[in-house]
């Protein structure tokens, strides 16, 4: 008898099994609006021509070699990446107060900074601080913090079906309400699955309520640059909340705006009071490294931080970026339009308003069942597209 | 006030430490025999030629794109790496009963093979299992399997320091005498920080008790190719316990033996009873990497799935390794010779004996803290020394050190 017996058939990830599936759906008119990757008007996926090109610089440098980087990871790709997240000119950076650790994509950053938040946040076991996170959220959200080991994590309120909006008072109050040191997980722009974000006067109103309250704030920022089209403007929020003087982590993935889903570039900046705690946090999470991964993998890093550091390379990438952006916003309206033109029962404003990848369509399970079932195009139960295909 | 005011320095890594202060050490004579990467006998890192000329063509492949990986990771990857563990011929490979699990480097591979098993190994929660690495042991080992949630991690009779070997009777006692089920990390070849190996003989021993106590198998294989120069008998003793019927784990690194540290290439092989508990076993695995890493690295990986898979590429991977482990030869005879030359009092047949990267010299820490300080030979505290960082340039200087530490320190 196997020594395994016992050991129970784990269900598969939802939108993976749901791009299985899309996979072996004959169907000639079958569409795939699951998992997160941009595609082109081709339907194909697309590396970002910047990204071609450093990787030809990078292979005929024969100055590089494959030694190991640092814990922390490639010096020039965190400080370039949480240069990106909090400005040029920002202060907490010239005051020498903000940290990075380079980290496997925004999964891997969400999960060095929940390990740390769990042993060192507010005393030094914190199994049982609350963890927030938005009602609905990234499916795997819970799991990373769960696995961390935090032991209570909950939703708050975010998505309100009913208007098909923000329900910012439901937030609000949540915020009032959670017991003090609570960790939030703040969508930094283009909240996934919804794709609705507060405007800049509701970031006012929850900063304010946080900041009262000593919640803790985890920004994850996934969607940089793709949400609007402009680097600066999807960074508003995180600017904001460091310039109104939080101590935060920001889990940066450079997936999606950087096309680099295979090579796990990410980044966990870290905002603190003053570079002596800095310091001490780093010493920290190199530690948490050293038992998960050892140390991080160099070829996307690379790739990033040659593009960022480089003035002729980044204003490329901002144009790479800015074509992804431009065709989701070109494919909401048309959507939109044609939903409109059809007579198509209901609002459909949302797809307009709500910004990045996703939206959240708005249509319920068994309507979801038939979208694929019927008309084999394939969603998240959610009802959440994909607004490239 | 900052809400990180009560966290506390961690000290750092010791063998980055030793590293960094070699860096600041201005002595034109300094020696570096830390940390475990290989040198070319100019003291240089060494990219494989057969890893450049895979990169280029890579780089230059307008089908690939950068697409998520699989949670699990590259199959083709994981297949071939596999299958150099394991052997070309493999039963288990042929019985659909070997799956794995791409991995970050070998860190990676035994982080998810314990996170896996804290949960699901005897029962539902292994908190309490006892995991045994050896005295000594890599010394990232037991945080690895402390922060996957085991408690009781504790140490195996393994090296003999008074006989400068190992210590059969103490590591099958400990086997016989631990409790049933525990789990024992068993180097697979070229044993760190000793360069100590069983013999044929003395693996099968080894196995016999575990199986008849019913012992978890968690072979780490960081230098397979490495240690002899020959693949397959680098992987003796993996295969034997496969064909004695284990059901195991193989966390292997592909960061020394293609050279590709930086790119965390491992993995994780598994070795069930059959096809079924497999899949239930991968299926657990996706849950766990999903939330450490969602889905693992693609660029070495797939530089390591072509070299393996395209025979010219395979044996021209295989010379490069055998270029490696013949100069770490090398310098193990010759350090020898020189220290008998000298008369350095002592016995140093160990040196040729051990195999692999290091050579448990015998140097007690005050000699090891003479030899860094006084000498400018930067070793571990253990006495460990990276077989490596000896050139033909200065392995005279390293021999005079050797030799005048020894006989001015007690």
């Amino acid at each position: 008898m196997s020594i395994f017996s016992e050991v129970p058939q784990a269900p598969p990830v939802a939108v993976f099994k749901l791009t299985a599936d899309f996979r072996e759906d004959s169907h000639p008119q079958k569409v795939n609006l699951g998992v997160g990757a941009y595609r082109t008007d081709e339907c194909q996926p697309w590396v970002l021509p910047v990204v071609k090109k450093v990787e030809r610089l990078i292979v005929e440098d024969s100055s590089l070699n494959h030694e190991y980087l640092p814990i922390l990871g490639l010096p020039e790709f965190r400080s370039a990446s949480s240069k990106v997240a909090l400005g040029d000119d920002s202060p907490a950076i010239k005051e020498n107060r903000v940290g990075a650790v380079q980290a496997l994509g925004g999964t891997g950053a969400l999960r060095i900074g929940g390990e740390f938040l769990r042993r060192w946040y507010n005393g030094t076991n914190n199994t049982a601080t609350p963890i927030y996170v938005s009602a609905p959220t990234w499916e795997n959200h819970n799991a990373v913090f769960a696995d961390a080991g935090f032991k209570d994590i909950r939703p708050y309120h975010y998505w309100d079906g009913a208007k098909k909006g923000l329900d910012i008072s439901g937030l609000l109050d949540d915020l009032e309400k959670a017991p003090e040191a609570s960790v939030f997980v703040l969508h930094a722009c283009a909240h996934n699955p919804t794709g609705t974000d507060p405007t800049q006067d509701e970031w006012k109103q929850i900063a304010e309520v946080m900041k009262r309250r000593n919640l803790f704030v985890f920004f994850d920022s996934a969607y940089q640059g793709f949400a609007s089209g402009s680097l600066d403007k999807d960074a508003w929020a995180i600017r904001y909340f460091v310039s109104e003087g939080f101590e935060l982590f920001v889990a940066q993935s450079f997936s999606k705006n950087f096309g680099l889903y295979n090579e796990r570039v990410g980044n966990l900046t870290v905002v603190a009071k003053d570079n002596e705690n800095l310091t001490r946090i780093l010493s920290q999470m190199e530690k948490i490294v050293r038992t998960t991964w050892s140390n991080p993998p160099s070829q996307g890093a690379r790739i990033v931080s040659k593009t960022l550091n480089c003035p002729e390379l980044f204003a490329e990438w901002k144009g790479n970026v800015k074509t992804m952006a431009d065709r989701v916003l070109l494919m909401r309206d048309q959507l939109k339009a044609k939903l409109q033109a059809l007579g198509t029962p209901g609002t459909w404003d949302h797809i307009t308003q709500q910004i990045g990848m996703f939206s959240f369509t708005g249509l319920n399970p068994k309507q979801v069942e038939y979208m694929i079932k019927e008309k084999h195009v394939y969603l998240m139960a959610s009802g959440r597209i994909k607004c490239v295909v | 006030m900052s809400v990180f005011r009560d966290v506390t320095q961690a000290v750092p890594v010791a063998v980055f430490k030793l590293s960094q202060d070699f860096n600041n050490d201005q002595d034109p004579n300094k020696v570096n025999l830390g940390v475990g990467a290989y040198r070319t006998d100019e003291g240089l890192p060494w990219v494989l030629p057969v890893v450049k000329k895979v990169e280029k063509v890579i780089a230059h492949d307008d089908r690939l794109n950068h697409e998520y990986l699989p949670i699990l990771g590259l199959p083709q990857f994981r297949s071939s790496a596999s299958a150099i563990a394991l052997g070309a011929g493999s039963a288990a490979v042929r019985e659909d009963r070997v799956g794995a699990v791409q991995c970050l480097g070998g860190t990676g591979a035994l982080r998810i093979g314990a996170e896996f098993l804290r949960r699901f190994h005897d029962g539902s929660n292994n908190t309490q299992t006892p995991v045994y690495v050896s005295a000594p042991t890599w010394e990232n080992h037991n945080a690895v399997f402390a922060s996957a949630g085991f408690e009781d991690v504790r140490s195996y009779k393994y090296w003999d320091a008074q006989n400068r070997g190992l210590d059969l009777a103490g590591f099958l006692g400990d086997l016989e005498t631990c409790p049933e089920h525990s789990i024992f990390v068993l180097h697979a070849c070229a044993h760190n920080p000793t360069g100590t190996d069983p013999t044929q003989e003395q693996w099968m021993k080894v196995a016999e008790v575990m199986m008849r106590r019913r012992l978890f198998v968690f072979f780490d294989s960081a230098y397979q190719g490495f240690a002899s120069g020959d693949l397959d008998k680098d992987a003796w003793a993996i295969r034997y316990f496969v064909s004695m019927g284990f059901e195991m784990f193989c966390a292997q690194s592909f960061s020394k033996n293609f050279g590709l540290y930086n790119e965390r290439v491992g993995n994780l092989t598994i070795v069930a009873r059959d096809p079924d508990n497999l899949q239930r076993v991968l299926s657990q695995m996706e849950k766990i990497v999903r939330t450490t890493w969602s889905n693992p690295p693609s660029q070495g990986a797939r530089l390591v799935a072509i070299t393996l898979s395209d025979p010219a590429l395979f044996e021209d991977w295989k010379a490069n390794v055998k270029t490696m482990a013949d100069r770490v030869l090398l310098m193990r005879a010759q350090l020898q010779a020189k220290l008998q030359a000298l008369g350095t009092p002592g016995t140093w047949g160990h040196i040729t004996q051990q195999i692999g990267m290091f050579s448990f010299t015998g140097l007690n820490p005050q000699q090891v803290e003479f030899m860094v300080k006084e000498r400018h030979v930067y070793l571990m505290a253990s006495g460990r020394i990276n077989m490596c960082g000896l050139t033909t340039k200065n392995i005279d200087y390293v021999a005079q050190s050797i030799h005048a530490t020894v006989t001015s320190v007690q």
